[in-house]
């Protein structure tokens, strides 16, 4: 009894991902883009990298690759206290 | 887990050496080609993870040791840190040594142009210091996962 | 509906990655289905800045006189790839001790909180 509910629930929920993947505007045709447009135009100038990506993420928005590399040692912490009761 | 044959072995001892330095290539020229800190400590990482399937985890741990990688996790963080403070004349995580003619300030050629190694600023250390970090959390996770597979396997016959 | 193609493949995984954490009972299918979907995830981050006919965001060598694709959606995908290692290793983690403690994968039978 449980399985059809879950059944039909499944099927409401993939079929509206599947209309609105079909609707969404045409691939290929960014909406808004002022912002990659000045980071393109700029990034040469200001930061000296010839690596636009690499220059958002380590300049433009270094702030956010702070935060990642904290989860990641977090992650490593958490790890190693979950397996100190192993001996050898 | 147990060791694999001697044809593993051999292939093993070969080409270890090319994928480490094929990784700090793809880290230290992060500014000028695709790649950078991330993408480099995972290819660095996954030479670890090879050395330690082919050996098996007994005899690995005679030259991967957890002391050594747990020293570089942290100094690595560390160098992030301290790169961000180092800028707060102006603002934190300013990049104080790009266009400046000192450590690696040239200024680069605007437009298409092969590239020059001694431009970007602060953001080749910035991506040692990430590359350094993510190859020795890999190294980590893989040999603290190894032992403690060993301490949670059932017994044979219960 | 041919020209949309990448939206309907993330569709597919986020959809297969959904039926697995809903349908199945041992706890390293479970994890796998997390790792469905946040690639998935990955995968419509990248596919949202392109351009059409456009050429990679980078200056050295690049072939004169085309666009250029976005590049804010790469910096944010890098980020998220990188968190996604740290929650499949502790999924992973801990579902070696619930097997030490238990005797069993099985989510059926790992119900009550011993001490």
């Amino acid at each position: 009894m449980k399985k059809i509910i879950f059944g039909i629930a499944f099927i409401i929920f993939f079929s509206f991902l599947i209309v609105s993947a079909v609707n969404m505007r045409t691939f290929g045709e960014p909406t808004f883009s002022e912002m990659d447009d000045y980071f393109i135009e700029n990034a040469q100038g200001e930061t000296g990298a010839n690596n636009v990506v690499t220059s958002i993420v380590f300049d433009y928005r270094g702030f956010d690759t702070l935060g990642e590399a904290t989860v990641l040692f977090t992650a490593v912490v958490g790890i190693v206290a979950l397996f100190r009761g192993v001996k050898k | 887990m147990k060791e694999m044959s001697r044809i593993v072995k051999t292939v093993t001892n070969f080409v270890y050496g090319f994928i480490i330095i094929f990784g700090f290539y793809i880290i230290v020229h992060g500014h000028l080609t695709p790649g950078g800190g991330f993408q480099g400590g995972a290819v660095v990482g996954s030479a670890f993870a090879l050395l330690l399937v082919s050996y098996g985890s007994l005899n690995s741990k005679k030259f991967l040791k957890k002391d050594i990688f747990s020293l570089f996790e942290n100094s690595g963080l560390t160098l992030f840190i301290v790169l961000g403070f180092l800028g707060l004349g102006i603002t934190f995580f300013y990049n104080f040594l790009a266009n400046s003619g000192g450590w690696f300030g040239d200024a680069a050629v605007i437009g298409i142009n092969p590239g020059d190694m001694n431009t970007g600023g602060v953001i080749p250390l910035m991506n040692i210091a990430v590359g350094l970090e993510v190859l020795s959390a890999f190294g980590v996770i893989l040999l603290t996962m190894a032992s403690g597979a060993e301490f949670t396997k059932k017994k044979e016959n219960s | 509906m041919i020209g949309n193609l990448p939206y309907v493949a993330v569709a597919m995984f986020i959809g297969l990655g959904i039926y697995t954490l809903m349908f199945k009972k041992n706890l390293i299918k479970i994890a796998i289905g997390v790792v469905l979907i946040e690639n998935g995830v990955n995968l419509f981050l990248i596919t949202l800045g392109y351009r059409k006919g456009a050429i990679a965001p980078i200056y050295t060598q690049a072939p004169s006189g085309q666009a250029m694709v976005l590049p804010t959606p790469q910096a944010l995908t890098l980020t998220s790839i990188v968190i996604g290692i740290a929650t499949t290793a502790l999924i992973l983690s801990i579902a070696m001790m619930i097997y030490k403690h238990y005797g069993t994968l099985d989510t059926d039978q790992v119900r009550r909180l011993r001490g």
